[in-house]
């Protein structure tokens, strides 16, 4: 019965959604006030009755309930709770739901801070988000319904992909869909925006923190998925520009672009069509990387379903949403004036800069990721690209990225003059030269991107420090400014950026990765450490067998750790599973993962040390808190969007004109 | 200089640094192009002599062989048409056994041996890389139509 309510609820959602799409968007046309009123209600109507549906589907993992096939499909009665409970976005219906869900909260969000907002804007703001709602609804209902039952039920669950049994991937979706969706606000103050003719400095002072604060969401799901894959995938790296990955990671970028574009158009009144394009593009790809990895095209760890009637859909969606945008985009964006000129040497060409790096990155990610795909579609043969191409790409556009860095925050606004921006920075790049030195003498030749790296670090660590302590300084000695919370969030993620720099690449030149076989009390000496192998012992987990070995770590002779790795068994889905074990430490990651069974006792083992592993971790993280810091300065609450007598009649006249 | 002049100079730079960026990317993309074969393409001899590429087929029953010391193994991937002999130094994936689709990435040696630097087999129990599948239909197709 449970799970009939949930998906009635969800029908009902779809009902509210099609009416929050339609009236006020009418309404703004129309100029009536009561039919734009309509989007607030519904939003909040569309709201609850997702997460009614989302609970049903929640309650019918909790309580076991095999009659429901995604249910059957995706859990198991040994399962633990906290799994069954993150089972629900264990696979595609799933998943899709709790997009949806995610998407009505932020679209609750906006209904309840957009007050202070023009209502023409507001309202078609929360139009387009019902059109989003529409399209997701429609899908989920009509190729994903994750209420279907089965007939007759099943005794017993096949249980949740146990790569999925992990507490970085329980988080890891939600976040990172907290992101994807986040954009979808970017994404519909742009079109709305665009649709009303005005893209003013208070689009984008309102854009600003809804952007910045989903670009934070998104860091942490990247974040976390690459730590999960380090823990579980048992082969200890950090990033492997799998498909998957890239999915995120191309929106991510874009975004990073978005939220500096914006900068320029809230402060300077510029970049305003590139602005409105960065948030469709931010967006389209956000709908592509959910696609891409819940559509089965990629085959890998997270695409689950293939079924011709999803992807159609999902190609139509995709070309409503990008065509759509994109037209509208050429129909409105001539109207659109930037007002703010800027010279050659300015703050606005640094940022320029950095959004042309940032898109090519992704722009060069995408050509990587799709155009094996188009291949393969057309039937032209199938091909991959590995790694070696997505590094050989990235690293150089990062370190020019990087270089800029130094820079950008430190140039005026408008115009500068090479001179200033060089003698505010002189001390900065003292020290950073100072660090290249160092680094080339230390690592020589062979190592040049981590004396790149490292020098970089240093000098945007240098730089981003001279820049606070310049904000922190008054005119009056000894006392101590308050710098607004957007400047200190600012100064955060871009130290993020360097402790991040750090970590890989240390990590990256100097990891030993050794594939060993052992027998019990056998040894392995790295560097200063002594892997000592124990044997393997058997152990019963709630729905699984582990072979688990234990491996003494000792550093000079004095013991460091004891790592259990484990080999995990799922007997359901007949499934073997690594379980790596980690020594974290600030400066070291110590890892040990199980191979298999040689005979005799032995076993093979993947013994690694990997220096500075945290750091890459850190470094997002502090790039997450800058962005919600930033997002929660001061201005962005007190804004007050002054209309000028008569602006709401006007604007009513002027869309009909 | 006059604004105009700024913003040539402005899109002069910008058109330079973009161009650069797609000449490496589009280099990069042609050298670490990796191409899919299957074990009767290998035999056929269409495989690249000097250049890395994914072989890809189902591990032959019986054929794992283990060397007693080191990490050393050997198999046999066959498309159920022809057969490659691989050579792997290093832990196999979680899922990777006998009857199993799997890829492996690697070159050809002079032996006609496959020495595989990388051997991926994802997903569980019953999958099939796509490429298997594909490279299995072609050889005849004898092998039972795989579910996804």
């Amino acid at each position: 019965m449970i799970p009939e309510l949930g998906h009635f609820a969800l029908i009902l959602a779809l009902c509210l959604a099609l009416i929050q799409a339609s009236l006020p968007l009418l309404g703004a046309w129309r100029g009536r006030a009561g039919w734009m009123a309509v989007a607030r209600p519904a939003a909040v109507g569309q709201f609850v009755f997702v997460a009614l549906s989302y609970a049903a589907l929640t309650y019918a993992f909790v309580a076991n309930d095999f009659s429901v096939l995604y249910v059957a499909h995706n859990s198991n009665s040994e399962l633990p709770l906290v799994y069954r409970v993150s089972a629900v976005w264990g696979s595609h219906e799933g998943s899709l739901l709790l997009w949806m869900l995610v998407l009505a909260g932020w679209t609750l969000a906006v209904a309840a801070f957009s007050r202070s907002l023009n209502p023409y804007f507001a309202a078609r703001v929360l139009a387009v988000m019902g059109l989003i709602s529409i399209g997701f609804l429609a899908f989920v209902l009509f190729t994903s319904n994750p209420f279907e039952r089965l007939v007759p039920g099943a005794l017993e669950g096949r249980d949740l992909n146990p790569l999925l049994q992990d507490p970085g991937m329980a988080v890891h979706p939600p976040m990172l869909y907290m992101g994807y969706v986040g954009f979808s606000v970017a994404f519909a103050f742009a079109i709305a925006a665009l649709m009303g003719g005005r893209l003013d400095g208070a689009w984008a002072r309102w854009s600003r923190p809804w952007t910045t604060v989903a670009w934070a969401f998104l860091t942490f799901g990247i974040t976390l998925g690459s730590w999960w894959a380090y823990n579980e995938l048992g082969w200890g790296g950090w990033w492997f520009w799998d498909p998957v990955e890239n999915a995120s990671f191309m929106p991510w970028l874009v975004g990073t672009a978005l939220v500096h574009s914006l900068a320029v158009s809230e402060k300077r009144d510029g970049f305003k069509s590139w602005t409105v394009l960065l948030a469709i593009f931010a967006f389209s790809l956000s709908l592509l990387g959910t696609f891409l990895v819940r559509s089965g095209v990629l085959n890998s760890v997270h695409a689950f379903a293939t079924d011709p009637a999803r992807g159609l859909f999902i190609l139509g969606f995709l070309a409503v949403v990008i065509g759509g945008s994109l037209g509208l985009y050429a129909w409105r964006a001539p109207r659109v004036r930037s007002t703010g000129h800027f010279a050659l040497v300015s703050r606005e060409s640094a940022l320029l800069f950095n959004n042309a790096l940032l898109v090519v990155a992704a722009a060069s990610i995408l050509l990587g990721t799709l155009y094996p795909l188009f291949l393969d579609a057309l039937g032209l043969g199938k091909i991959s690209v590995g790694p070696p191409y997505f590094d050989a790409v990235f690293v150089p556009l990062m370190l020019v990225l990087l270089v800029l860095l130094g820079f950008g925050p430190m140039a005026r606004w408008k115009q500068d003059r090479v001179g200033r921006i060089w003698h505010g920075l002189r001390g900065a790049a003292v020290v950073a030269v100072a660090a290249l030195i160092l680094a080339a003498v230390f690592y020589a030749s062979e190592h040049l991107v981590l004396v790149a790296s490292l020098a970089l670090a240093v000098w945007i660590t240098a730089t981003t420090l001279l820049g606070l302590w310049r904000r922190l300084r008054t005119p009056a000695a000894g006392r101590i400014r308050r710098p607004p919370r957007a400047f200190v969030g600012m100064t955060l993620a871009h130290l993020g950026v360097a402790v991040f720099t750090v970590g890989v690449a240390v990590s990256g030149a100097f990891s030993t990765e050794r594939d060993v076989r052992l027998a019990p009390g056998e040894h392995y000496p790295m560097g200063p450490y002594t892997f000592t192998f124990q044997g393997v012992d058997s152990v019963q987990g709630p729905n699984y067998t582990a072979s688990r070995g234990m491996v003494e770590v000792q550093r000079d002779g004095a013991p460091v750790s004891v790592l259990y790795a484990e080999k995990r068994i799922y007997p359901v889905r007949g499934a073997a599973m690594t379980e790596a074990a980690v020594d974290a430490g600030v400066f070291r990651d110590l890892y040990v993962a199980l191979g298999e069974p040689l005979g005799g006792g032995s076993w093979s083992l993947r013994l690694y040390h990997k220096p500075f592993m945290r750091w890459i971790w850190f470094g997002g993280l502090m790039m997450m808190f800058g962005g919600l810091l930033a997002a929660s300065d001061r201005r962005y609450r007190t804004v007050q969007v002054r209309q000028p007598e008569g602006a709401l009649a006007q604007e009513a006249g002027r869309v009909h004109v | 200089m006059t604004r105009r002049q700024r913003r040539m100079a402005l899109v002069g730079v910008l058109v330079l640094g973009v161009g650069a960026a797609v000449a490496l990317a589009l280099s990069a993309f042609e050298e670490n192009l990796l191409y899919f074969i299957s074990p009767s393409e290998v035999v056929a001899g269409d495989a690249p002599a000097d250049r890395a590429f994914r072989l890809g087929g189902m591990v032959e029953e019986g054929s794992v062989q283990r060397e007693s010391q080191g990490l050393r193994v050997h198999f046999v991937l066959t498309d159920y048409a022809q057969r490659v002999p691989v050579a792997y130094d290093g832990i196999l994936p979680d899922l990777f056994r006998e009857g199993q689709g799997i890829v492996a990435k690697g070159h050809l040696d002079a032996e006609g041996v496959f020495v595989a630097s990388e051997v991926l087999a994802k997903h569980d129990e019953t999958y099939m890389p796509p490429e298997v599948a594909d490279a299995l239909k072609k050889a005849e197709g004898k092998a039972p139509a795989p579910q996804p």
